[in-house]
């Protein structure tokens, strides 16, 4: 019996062994060196010197760094919301009795399939002030003129969330699914004690969605601080520093000025942001995510 | 006397659910409105594309734009394609390279050790897994510089070996947490019937477990494809020579013409030859697709 259990032990370890070894050289060891590269100056060309906090002290110093800061927090804090309301209403007008539904679904969520360098360009060309598509349709819709968007220090980073926002089929799909799980029975017994649609949604909808609108807000934020290709392709952090993402700038100084000690602190920094913020988030969930194992009884 | 207060109420409900019909056509037809309009906003981008990558240099700089390019230069996509400064067919096959060890590694990887998580019972296996969740939620920035350091050291830069060899090696946690959960939904009774039989945990997982978990496994390939295809940041810092490149970053490098304007036909033309295999892929293995996005958002 024992040699048995001795032996799925083996097994078991031997299984998870690729994944073992991999952790322990692709993510635990690279976490320990970036903690000891962010206390050093290091160009890969001289031998790294320890320089203690240093690179802390010079990140508290530079105002690219508060600007990047600045332009990452705004880019999160506007187009997670959006996203989120929007992909909501959205998955609420899919789940309405609409034919052929599959067409419809299809047609909202290809957007979000297509992603990286090929969508930047597309959009590149979409936003461009003189003969992009966006102003065309600003002037024939709206009788507007549209803005010169990339290279406009105004209109740079709202272009970035406006095109952020074609990929809302994501959300959409996640919420169409949590929208199909509220058991129907509970908009039956509204709707007998009289309660309207807007009731029913306050009431119904939005507290038994309130988890996947949790998980949508804590991987969209996420995602939103880890911005990388749009910046980078679009408008290279410009114009005037005006979409210098945190990510962006952590990549010009360790792979353009190779300054790996530095990089690595911003890394850091970058880390301890997403952190938090989804650590305030887990907290204030419990004030309004609703889940119905944890109910209370009455 | 139960009866009739029944037919009485059902007579009182009669003539508000006429007009509730009525109301409910009016919402359908303004849910419908909207989601035309916002469909045609949606598929402007794709329509613009098309249509760019069909035009001729001279009609590319028009105000109002010509949606409909005239002549129809279908020469764009062969002129694009056999640029001699950007070897189109070249990157192509770097990428689908990259793209296919990465699914081959994870597949095979990701289901041994998602086998062992889900069935096996050894010392220390809960606390692993609990490490395996946890570095699903670690930006993958704080890693990126000791690793780029770490595969120079190697010699591994300007080989694909850095974007394959890290995901043979224990794939994307997500992936080992996608099997896991789904290996546990097996079944164990199946298991024991095959201990009986003399099967060991390695041929339980060749012969019971692998042929069960097809959905999983074209949930995972699915996603390792979009993944790895759509890949920025690993491809940009460990191939810089041309001949490695991956379509993502060469695509990068093509906004930045030798001489004159912006080659906008040939760039929409590259642009939509790279996103191509995705939408293929997305009609082929949409319930695929679905599922994996449900799984990771509802029960995730």
């Amino acid at each position: 019996m024992s040699l048995t259990r001795a032996r799925e032990n083996i097994t078991g370890w031997l299984m998870a062994s690729p994944w073992l070894i991999g952790f322990l050289i692709f993510t635990l060891g690279p976490m320990i060196a970036s903690v000891v590269l962010s206390l050093h100056e290091w160009d890969l060309i001289l031998p790294p010197k320890w320089v203690g906090l240093y690179q802390f002290r010079k990140m508290l110093n530079d105002p690219l760094v508060y600007q990047s800061l600045k332009v990452t927090t705004i880019y999160a804090a506007t187009s997670v919301p959006l996203y989120i309301v929007l992909g909501l209403a959205v998955a609420l007008l899919l789940n309405q009795d609409i034919k052929p539904v599959g067409f419809w679904r299809t047609v909202y969520f290809l957007p979000s399939v297509v992603s990286g360098v090929a969508v930047a360009l597309l959009w590149m060309w979409i936003f461009n002030g003189q003969f992009g598509v966006l102003n065309w349709l600003l002037r024939v819709l709206l009788d507007i003129k549209g803005p010169n968007w990339l290279v406009d220090e105004r209109w740079a980073l709202p272009a970035l969330v406006i095109m952020s926002l074609w990929g809302v089929g994501g959300a959409v799909l996640i919420n169409l699914a949590g929208l199909q799980g509220i058991p129907t029975g509970l908009y039956e017994a509204a709707e007998i004690d009289g309660a309207n649609a807007g009731q029913r949604f306050w009431a119904i909808t939005i507290p038994m969605m309130s988890p996947v609108l949790f998980f949508n807000l804590v991987n969209g934020m996420i995602a939103a601080l880890q911005v990388f290709t749009g910046p980078y392709v679009m408008t290279n952090g410009g114009p005037n520093n005006a979409t210098l993402f945190l990510m962006l700038y952590l990549y010009w100084n360790a792979f353009s000025y190779f300054r790996m000690g530095y990089g690595s602190a911003l890394a850091w920094l970058l880390f301890f942001y997403i952190l938090i913020l989804t650590l305030l988030m887990l907290r204030s969930s419990s004030a309004w995510v609703y889940y119905e194992g944890s109910l209370r009884r009455r | 006397m139960q009866v009739s207060t029944v037919r009485g109420t059902r007579r009182a409900v009669w003539a508000p659910l006429q007009s509730r019909r009525y109301r409910r056509y009016i919402t359908l037809a303004v849910i419908y409105a909207v989601l035309v309009v916002g469909a045609f906003f949606l598929m402007i981008p794709f329509a613009w594309m098309v249509s760019t990558s069909l035009k001729d240099p001279g009609s590319i700089f028009a105000f109002p734009p010509k949606w409909i390019p005239n002549p129809v230069m279908w020469s764009n996509y062969i002129e694009a394609l056999t640029m001699p400064d950007y070897p189109f067919g070249l990157f192509f096959r770097n990428t689908l390279i990259i793209t296919g060890g990465c699914m081959v590694g994870q597949l095979v990887a990701a289901s041994l050790v998602g086998y062992s998580f889900a069935r096996l019972r050894w010392v220390g296996r809960d606390v692993l897994f609990l490490v395996v969740l946890s570095t699903m939620m670690l930006p993958p920035q704080v890693t990126m510089i000791p690793r780029f350091i770490l595969f120079r050291e190697l010699g591994w830069i300007n080989t694909f070996k850095p974007l394959i060899i890290p995901v043979i090696l224990g794939g994307s946690p997500f992936t080992i947490f996608l099997m896991r959960q789904f290996f546990l939904t097996i079944p164990l009774e199946l298991d024991e019937a095959a201990k009986i039989d003399g099967c060991g945990p390695l041929s339980i997982y060749a012969r019971i477990i692998l042929p069960l978990s097809r959905p999983v496994m074209a949930t995972v390939m699915v996603f390792t494809f979009l993944w790895n295809w759509n890949d920025f940041v690993g491809p940009l810092i460990y191939l810089n020579e041309r001949e490695k490149m991956t379509l993502a970053v060469a695509l990068s490098l093509f906004k930045y013409s030798p001489e004159g304007p912006t080659r906008w036909h040939y760039l929409m033309v590259v642009s939509l030859l790279t996103m191509a295999p995705l939408i293929i892929i997305f009609f082929f293995a949409q319930r695929y697709f679905v599922q994996g996005i449900v799984f990771t958002g509802v029960k995730g």
